[in-house]
């Protein structure tokens, strides 16, 4: 197939707007974290960046879309380094795929990190981002989306990786807040946002990339490209809405942390059913995922696992609404056709909907706890108590994020210039 | 001499200063600090969880007022600072056994 100029454009865009939404999301967490640990929780989405990029070059790529391997699981390793990658896909050159799912790989493992704010070892992270990457990402990421993939021929529908990257996130989250345990003082210690500016720019910057997310999944600039770019609009619209009147009616004050989380919410529902709805079916998804959402959240003070920014109750249960409702109200008239409950008035493509559900769940949720085990047991996962009240931004990487000791210039026990001594001798050389 | 220290809202800051200036007052000190009396801080809501914030901020002001202008000078802190409603705060006066001018030397008085 003859290359694409419009369509290459639009995926090589398209994959620029996804890298934006880890920026996005480490301001999203940041802000929500707690000022003595908002250098670490970025410094989690930064660091997917720099290690997946390089992980999905080496053999990333090659195990979730190469040929061979075991085709229903996992692909072979024909091109590994990108070596020997066909030049042309369909439409586009290869490496505009290869570049765009990148991205999704990268976002996937920075969303586990909201559940591990403050306390989670860095060194250990960065060995868990590539270990996670292999052992679950990859092969999920082939299951439903490479053409001999099982879910794939199962018929499941998932358009821009409500599975892959939501559901399988929001798993793996839970089990890696689970090993990690509770931070200290948690629930009864408030731990409140730090800069609530922070998490809308966030939410913004998320939304922003996530037009590329969605819109990019069609791999071509055409009509399917602008539904699902609709949908994004309008789903993200209604869910934002939706969560702040839930807090309205039950809290007494809509919150910016509400709409920024509701936000999140209907993008995270729409990504699967982007192509399978009418703007109409988006609105009513919107709704239903944000108010659900924002009642799911207060799932882990019932169950008692502390998943600090709360990324199963938005991912894991936004992405379960958004695969879901594809089998119960998706639209035959999307471009990806959804013969649902209501459209077809057939069960079939919900089971399936349910089964792809069902088996992320449990392949990301068992691996990821046993690597975390692991790991804890290995490398030790969580920082020492000492850290953790101190703050892990100094702890962990010898910063802070803010000068609070603000008597107008250097501070009242604030750092004193330390310039390391070959420094000094060269600036007492130059003067 | 007394000190005066007036724990009082933020936002009043600028009227008791303009206050003190007017009375004659030469100098203060002002810091932020946070506490709560009776007023008991107040509750955030953030995804549905509820904050207790009880300690909540506030401006420390101090003044050094030769002893005659002591009651004079805590009733234009008093007027200056009052809204009427709960959380407006507390004066109140120490005695201070000396005074130094750290330029000069000067003790007493003169160093106010």
């Amino acid at each position: 197939m003859e290359i694409d100029s419009g369509n290459t454009a639009w995926i090589l865009t398209s994959a620029a707007l996804v890298l934006l939404m880890t920026p996005g999301l480490a301001f999203f967490y940041g802000g929500m974290s707690r000022a003595k640990s908002v250098l670490n929780m970025m410094m989690m989405s930064f660091v997917s960046m720099s290690i997946v990029s390089m992980v999905w070059v080496l053999w990333g790529y090659s195990v979730a879309f190469g040929e061979g391997g075991v085709p229903a699981f996992f692909g072979g390793l024909d091109a590994l380094g990108l070596v020997g990658l066909e030049a042309e896909g369909e439409g586009y050159p290869s490496l505009a795929f290869v570049a765009f799912q990148a991205t999704f790989a990268i976002i996937t493992v920075a969303l586990i990190s909201g559940a591990v704010a403050d306390r989670t070892k860095f060194m250990t992270w960065c060995v868990f981002v590539p270990l996670w990457l292999t052992l679950v990402y990859l092969p999920i990421c082939h299951w439903v989306w490479h053409a001999e993939g099982w879910i794939f021929k199962l018929g499941a529908i998932d358009f821009a990786g409500g599975t892959v990257v939501h559901i399988n996130a929001g798993c793996a989250a839970l089990a890696l807040a689970l090993v990690l345990g509770r931070r200290k003082g948690w629930p009864k210690e408030p731990m409140r946002p730090h800069n609530l500016p922070f998490v809308l720019l966030g939410a913004g910057l998320l939304w922003f990339g996530w037009f590329g997310f969605n819109g990019g999944s069609a791999l071509a600039a055409n009509e399917s490209a602008a539904l699902a770019f609709v949908n994004t609009l309008v789903a993200t619209g209604a869910a934002g809405f939706a969560w702040i009147m839930v807090e309205k009616l039950r809290d007494g004050a809509a919150t910016t942390l509400g709409i920024a989380s509701g936000i999140v919410a209907g993008l995270v529902a729409i990504t699967p059913a982007a192509a399978s709805m009418t703007p109409l079916g988006a609105l009513v998804l919107g709704l239903v995922a944000g108010a659900v959402c924002a009642v799911a959240v207060g799932l882990k003070y019932r169950l008692g696992y502390d998943d600090s920014l709360d990324v199963v109750g938005v991912h894991l249960v936004g992405g379960i609404i958004g695969a879901l409702a594809i089998g119960v109200f998706g639209s035959l008239a999307g471009t990806v056709p959804a013969a649902s409950l209501l459209s077809d008035g057939s069960a079939v493509l919900l089971g399936k909907q349910a089964a792809a559900i069902g088996a992320t769940m449990a392949y990301s949720f068992i691996v990821t706890f046993i690597l975390g085990k692991v790991l804890d047991m290995t490398m030790g996962f969580r920082v020492d108590e000492e850290a953790e009240a101190t703050g892990i931004d100094i702890a962990e990487h010898a910063e802070s994020a803010y000068d609070l000791n603000t008597s107008s210039t250097g501070g009242l026990g604030g750092p004193t210039a330390a310039p390391i001594a070959g420094d000094i001798k060269k600036v007492e050389a130059d003067a | 001499m007394k000190l005066i220290t007036a724990i009082i809202k933020p936002f009043k800051l600028d009227d008791v200063k303009a206050a003190l200036e007017t009375f004659g007052v030469k100098g203060m000190t002002v810091s932020e600090a946070s506490g709560f009396g009776r007023q008991k801080g107040h509750t955030e809501v953030y995804r549905g969880a509820e904050y207790k914030v009880d300690v909540v901020p506030k401006i420390r002001l101090e003044v050094l007022v030769e002893d005659e202008d002591l009651d004079e000078v805590v009733d234009v802190v008093v007027k200056a600072a009052q809204t009427g409603k709960i959380g407006d705060g507390k004066v109140w006066a120490t005695s201070v056994e000396t005074v130094v001018r750290v330029r000069t030397g000067e003790t007493g008085a003169d160093a106010l």
